[in-house]
């Protein structure tokens, strides 16, 4: 029978973050999906943390991720109102338009 | 059970301000945002001052560990708190003038400055995020404070993505670190390793991660990307405060971490501080180079700043601990001052920003000519000015670690450096002025000018006072011996 342990969790959440750190960098569209991507990386790492937390029986780990859970819906909302801001100001969120500053 | 809340009383201090002052400003009819940046100031002096009364009497710790305060931490907070007043006091008279001014600013500053005496202060992993967030969140914030100003709103959109990657990559590195060490506790983390001696493989990925996280907070090299154009695009007293504050508080943030829970994986460590520095410096100083923008321009010299620190932190002593501290506290009044004379650039009431428009300062305005030459001089690192000693201690430190390369890469990279820095003042003392800038600096900016030329003119004569107090508190990071 398969078991899933440890090992299987890790990659899963190896896999997440490897997503999103490629979601920010190869995404040419929308910075929407930017903040999806950091979302995503978050996310693996409560997957990770849960995941040892049960595994070591400390709870730590819980604890930790019950904090970025919340730090997250904080950053997301600080996120989106620079987004907003930034839409007002020239009408797109095209990641190709956020190049006036160069050099 | 009962807590002893004084170790963390400056703190509380700054966060009761802040809210007080979000309070003020909401209630309070009319323009608020002088009276509320004065009194931003005048709670980092008191915060100040009960940090000098807290801090006394070795190491103390707090709510299990979380949170420490020792000689270390209050040196760094120290250099945070006098960082953040200086800067507030410097954005008094820009903010009305730019018809920018509201309240929150200040808060927004006090709240940064909170995360980062936090961070400062972690004694575990939970804070030190906790910390980190409660200053980044503030940061990015400020960087498009300026909302309608197309540039400030996507210096702050470039600053968040890449500082919530960073933060991501180095939660990733904390998961890894809790997940093989089964704590993340520094004391205990230090304690692990010193006992089983080398680390499983998962471990040192995870310190990896954790530097890669927290190299992006101190822009250096290959995580600096983010720097020049955040830097050009804040409004001018919110780049003076990135500059230095948030960069000193997550430099030593870096200092502990590496010599506290990792204390005894130097060798794992120290190669890639050793690359980091060496890229940093070659970077802040041959792309500096080709700027014509003076903000961007310190961005680049703050980069390579940031290397010739590491430098210091690269053998992993206490006497590189010593000479990083000593070449913050050199560094925080030197860019104090450059922002000084660069936010004093107005030609018709508009902010200038380009090297050119300094041509003919000698002439125009000596005095600020003068203040900008004596900080120039120093950041070069010309010998009798401070920014010379604070290199030298940096780089003795290596040498005495027998890491020549290291320091003989440092000292050209300083020499390429300078080529930017003396011109500048060539072209305030040699070239011919093409307009003046307005008259009437104000006064706090003038007294900001003021103390950190005389500091960092006096500092050869009288380098007692800092010299010892960097000593104690680099020794408060080595425990017995």
């Amino acid at each position: 029978m398969f078991e899933i342990g440890l090992a299987q969790y890790l990659t899963v959440a190896a896999i997440l973050f490897t997503l999103g750190v490629f979601g920010i960098f190869l995404n040419r569209k929308n910075v929407i999906i930017i903040m999806m991507s950091i979302e995503l990386i978050l996310l693996a790492v409560n997957l990770n943390l849960v995941a040892f937390s049960s595994f070591l029986n400390d709870l730590v780990g819980q604890v930790f991720a019950m904090f970025i859970l919340t730090v997250a819906a904080a950053e997301a909302a600080i996120g989106l109102a620079i987004v907003v801001v930034f839409f007002r100001n020239r009408g797109t969120i095209a990641v190709e338009e956020i190049s006036q500053l160069k050099g | 059970m009962t807590f002893n809340l004084i170790p963390v009383l400056p703190e509380l201090l700054v966060a009761a301000a802040a809210l007080a002052l979000l309070m003020l400003g909401v209630f309070r009819k009319g323009d608020s945002t002088r009276d509320a940046t004065v009194l931003a100031i005048f709670a980092m002096g008191a915060a100040l001052v009960t940090l000098a009364g807290a801090a006394g009497g070795g190491r103390q710790e707090l709510f299990n560990g979380l949170f420490v305060l020792d000689g270390f931490a209050a040196f760094a907070k120290g250099m945070v708190l006098v960082a953040s007043a200086f800067t507030l006091a410097m954005s008094l008279d820009y903010l009305k003038r730019e018809k920018i001014g509201r309240f929150e600013y200040p808060v927004l500053v006090l709240f940064a400055t909170l995360g980062m005496m936090m961070m400062i202060s972690a004694g575990d992993f939970l804070s030190l995020y906790l910390g980190l967030e409660t200053q980044s969140l503030s940061l990015y914030v400020l960087a498009a404070y300026h909302r309608d100003n197309q540039r400030a709103t996507e210096a702050g959109l470039k600053y968040f993505v890449l500082g919530a990657l960073a933060s991501g990559m180095l939660l990733y590195g904390v998961s890894l670190v809790y997940g093989f060490a089964g704590t993340t506790s520094f004391d205990a983390l230090a304690k692990l390793f010193s006992a089983h001696g080398a680390p499983s493989l998962g471990v040192v990925a995870g310190l990896v991660f954790v530097l890669a996280g927290l190299a992006f907070k101190i822009s250096a090299v290959p995580f600096h990307m983010w720097t020049p154009d955040v830097y050009e695009g804040a409004p001018t007293p919110v780049t003076a405060f990135f500059a230095v504050a948030p960069k000193i508080a997550a430099l030593t943030l870096l200092m502990r971490v590496l010599m506290g829970p990792f204390g005894e994986l130097t060798h794992q460590w120290s190669q890639i501080v050793t690359l980091i520095s060496i890229a940093s410096m070659a970077v802040g100083s041959f792309a500096a180079i080709s700027q014509t923008n003076i903000k961007r321009l310190m961005a680049y010299s703050s980069i390579g700043h940031v290397g010739f620190a590491l430098v210091g932190l690269a053998p992993g002593s206490d006497l590189g601990v010593q000479g990083v501290l000593v070449y913050l506290a050199i560094y925080l009044f030197m860019n104090v001052g450059a922002f000084a004379v660069i936010l004093s650039m107005r030609q018709k009431g508009r902010m200038v920003e380009g090297i050119a428009d300094l041509a003919g300062l000698s002439k125009t305005s000596p005095g600020m000519a003068f203040v900008m030459a004596v900080l120039m001089f120093s950041m070069a690192g010309i010998p009798p000015m401070a920014g010379f000693w604070g290199k030298f201690y940096v780089f003795m430190a290596a040498v005495k670690a027998g890491m020549w390369t290291l320091a003989i890469l440092g000292v050209l990279a300083s020499v390429v450096s300078a080529f930017y820095y003396l011109r500048i003042i060539k072209v305030m003392y040699f070239d011919e002025p093409v307009e003046a800038f307005d008259r009437g600096i104000d006064r706090p900016m003038r007294l900001v000018m003021a103390v950190s030329t005389l500091v960092v003119l006096l500092f050869s004569f009288v380098p007692g006072p800092l010299l010892t107090s960097a000593k104690v508190a680099a020794a408060a990071l080595f425990p017995a011996g």
